[in-house]
């Protein structure tokens, strides 16, 4: 049917306009159920959505580091300095 | 210290190095301890350590910036990344996109990409994609309208995933899809 298939491709067309939203969480709950009703008929669209999804977890992984004890360090001192005056030499 | 491992990523992202990023997160420390009185309990203080690290970025890195920032950036299209890595062909390849993304860009790239992204649009998808915040949080964090959360993430994305293809394709990873 040409009216189905024209209804399928402006819901594929709406689904990825509003992926950053959906992803973000950011959607009324009324259009979020409907593009996730969307997304669990349409094969092509929850793809892009899970590479998506996969991107992300990797920027999320990709930025994460790990603190240099030496900062944590610092940044106690500085506090403490801030709170009660210079550390005593042997205390660092 | 709880917030300090993801204080500390996003400063190396925004000052993109070691030292000033130690400096930066240092300086948020003593800024939040002394203005402690002012946090109101209730409300977020994630929100409240990383608007105070912004605002320290930005006052503190801007004068020493060398060059003007650069504000525009190449825009593409929706899915750009996904498209041109074959999207639905390599699905049907049984290889999925995803895998791909694992395969081609290393933490080492993903870092590179988002430090390539000029400053304003690096800001808004580092508080988005990596520390999770909302539009309105973002907002409140970078003190500009909603709107404009949302057009600097939408921009800031699509440039990052087309950093990212051309790393792959300057490695000869990806086919040239540019025609």
């Amino acid at each position: 049917m040409v009216d189905e298939q024209a209804q399928h491709e402006a819901d594929c067309k709406e689904a990825v306009e509003r992926l950053y939203h959906f992803l973000d969480g950011e959607l009324t709950d009324e259009r979020r159920v409907m593009i996730q009703r969307h997304l669990d008929a349409c094969s092509d669209c929850i793809e892009a959505f899970e590479f998506e999804v996969e991107l992300r977890a990797a920027i999320v992984r990709g930025c994460r580091e790990p603190v240099p004890e030496s900062l944590r360090v610092r940044v106690f001192n500085a506090i403490w300095e801030e709170r009660s005056g210079p550390l005593p030499p042997t205390s660092v | 210290m709880e917030f300090m491992p993801s204080l500390y990523s996003a400063a190396l992202r925004m000052t993109r190095n070691p030292a000033d990023a130690e400096d930066l997160v240092q300086e948020t420390y003593l800024k939040a301890y002394r203005a402690f009185a002012s946090f109101q309990e209730g409300t977020n203080l994630k929100a409240w350590l990383y608007k105070i690290l912004t605002n320290t970025f930005i006052n503190a890195y801007r004068s020493k910036r060398r060059r003007p920032e650069q504000t525009e950036i190449d825009d593409v299209e929706d899915l750009y990344l996904y498209r041109r890595l074959g999207g639905l062909e390599a699905a049907a390849a049984g290889r999925s996109a995803e895998d791909e993304v694992l395969d081609l860009f290393t933490e080492g790239d993903i870092k590179e990409a988002i430090e390539a992204l000029p400053e304003q649009f690096r800001l808004a998808v580092l508080l988005a994609d990596v520390e999770g915040f909302s539009y309105k949080e973002i907002a409140e964090i970078l003190d500009i309208p909603i709107g404009t959360v949302m057009s600097r993430l939408h921009r800031g994305r699509r440039a990052l995933q087309k950093t990212l293809y051309d790393f792959g394709r300057s490695r000869g990873l990806v086919g040239d899809r540019d025609g």
